[in-house]
């Protein structure tokens, strides 16, 4: 048998699955690293977009949000506005 | 060479550095990793101390061989109760390598941020290389264990789950280290992959050695294959780089070798070529 086995080496192909385990830590480290990134990314956008819609109309720290999120394949940043008293709130995103 | 670095020693007045070696996932080869790397780093000359911060499970003792020699831990020098000097214990087999042994206690937080920071600044003084043996996940230890480095060490196995966490480490390496909350230049990050099986790569059923380099982007330090003598070396405390015989202990000197920022080839990556007698005996 071991004759056999040198002489006609098993084809790798049913086992070769080193290229399954690639594809699938590529994709899920994709998305990790994108969430990590975001959660130190976003804050500070916060604050800044905060200080230059300041300059302009009344606002308060938790009258805007940013969130990172997904849309199918493709990353979506969700900003949310919110303005005080009779002026009708507007609504940015992109 | 030898003596060159140990007079370098007592001349260097220059703060030694910190190196963490850390992988998240647990079994990959931490330890192992510390104790040869601490080793290869004495056995060239340099002061060198390997300490174990797995707080309550504590091997590195074991690995090194002086788990008789234990008198005071780290929490006891933190706490007050010990000397750095009582507790640090001397190896046996080269000169300028000590084993800073950690606490078998249950209370995880007993590594106080303050007394390690002392502790690390103290070392810094008087050795060249402080190699931080990590626990498993990324918990208060793991982070304790990796704040100070300079430079860290990720064990990673050509396996996904192993890869994943590796990549996870990185990232708070990136952000929760102390040269990340100072501003400093980032950890320096070396990747080493070890229980590498170039056969099984060779038949595309293991992560290769660029397919990880590809995913993690972190250059490699060494490609340390599956071997044998490894659980031999540790069944006996003697740290597998000792065992020059070993392909294991020659990939472990390669790395330590790079580390110092010499260039050497990757060796035992090929697969191993079956000879005829073997592959029709089957003497394996």
């Amino acid at each position: 048998m071991r004759i056999l086995d040198f002489l006609f080496p098993k084809r790798p192909a049913s086992g070769a699955t080193a290229a399954i385990a690639k594809e699938r830590l590529q994709l899920v480290l994709a998305h990790e690293r994108a969430g990590r990134e975001g959660a130190e990314i976003l804050p500070l956008m916060k604050r800044e977009l905060l200080s230059v819609i300041a300059k302009y109309v009344a606002i308060k720290e938790d009258m805007i949000q940013v969130k990172l999120g997904r849309d199918g394949s493709a990353s979506v940043l969700r900003i949310n506005v919110e303005f005080d008293g009779g002026r009708r709130p507007k609504r940015a995103r992109m | 060479m030898k003596e060159e670095g140990q007079l370098g020693k007592t001349a260097s007045k220059t703060p030694g550095q910190v190196i963490v070696v850390t992988s998240g996932k647990g079994g990959v080869g931490k330890t192992t990793t510390a104790a040869a790397v601490a080793t290869g780093l004495a056995l060239r000359g340099h002061k060198t101390v390997v300490i174990d911060f797995d707080v309550g499970l504590r091997n590195l003792d074991l690995v090194m061989g002086c788990e008789r020699r234990v008198v005071f831990d780290f929490i006891n020098v933190i706490n007050g109760d010990a000397k750095l000097n009582q507790a640090l214990i001397r190896d046996k087999r080269i000169e300028t390598l000590y084993v800073f042994p950690t606490s078998q206690t249950r209370d995880k937080d007993a590594l106080k941020p303050e007394g390690v920071a002392n502790v690390m600044q103290q070392l810094r003084e008087g050795y060249d290389y402080i190699v931080c043996d990590s626990p498993a996940g990324i918990e208060r230890g793991a982070l304790t264990a990796l704040y100070h480095a300079d430079s860290a060490i990720i064990v990673t196995n050509p396996e996904v789950s192993s890869v994943r966490d590796s990549d996870r480490i990185l990232g708070i390496l990136a952000a929760k280290s102390r040269r990340a909350e100072l501003n400093q230049q980032p950890v320096k990050e070396h990747l080493l992959l070890t229980r590498y099986s170039a056969g099984r790569v060779a038949s595309g059923e293991m992560l290769s050695i660029d397919d990880v380099k590809e995913i993690l982007s972190v250059p490699i330090l060494g490609v340390i294959p599956e071997s044998e003598s490894v659980l031999r070396a540790s069944n006996t405390g003697t740290p597998v780089i000792l065992d020059d015989a070993s392909p294991a202990g020659r990939a472990y000197e390669d790395a330590v070798a790079r580390l110092l920022g010499e260039q050497r080839e990757l060796r035992f990556v090929a697969p191993a070529r079956k000879s005829l007698f073997r592959a029709i005996f089957g003497r394996a």
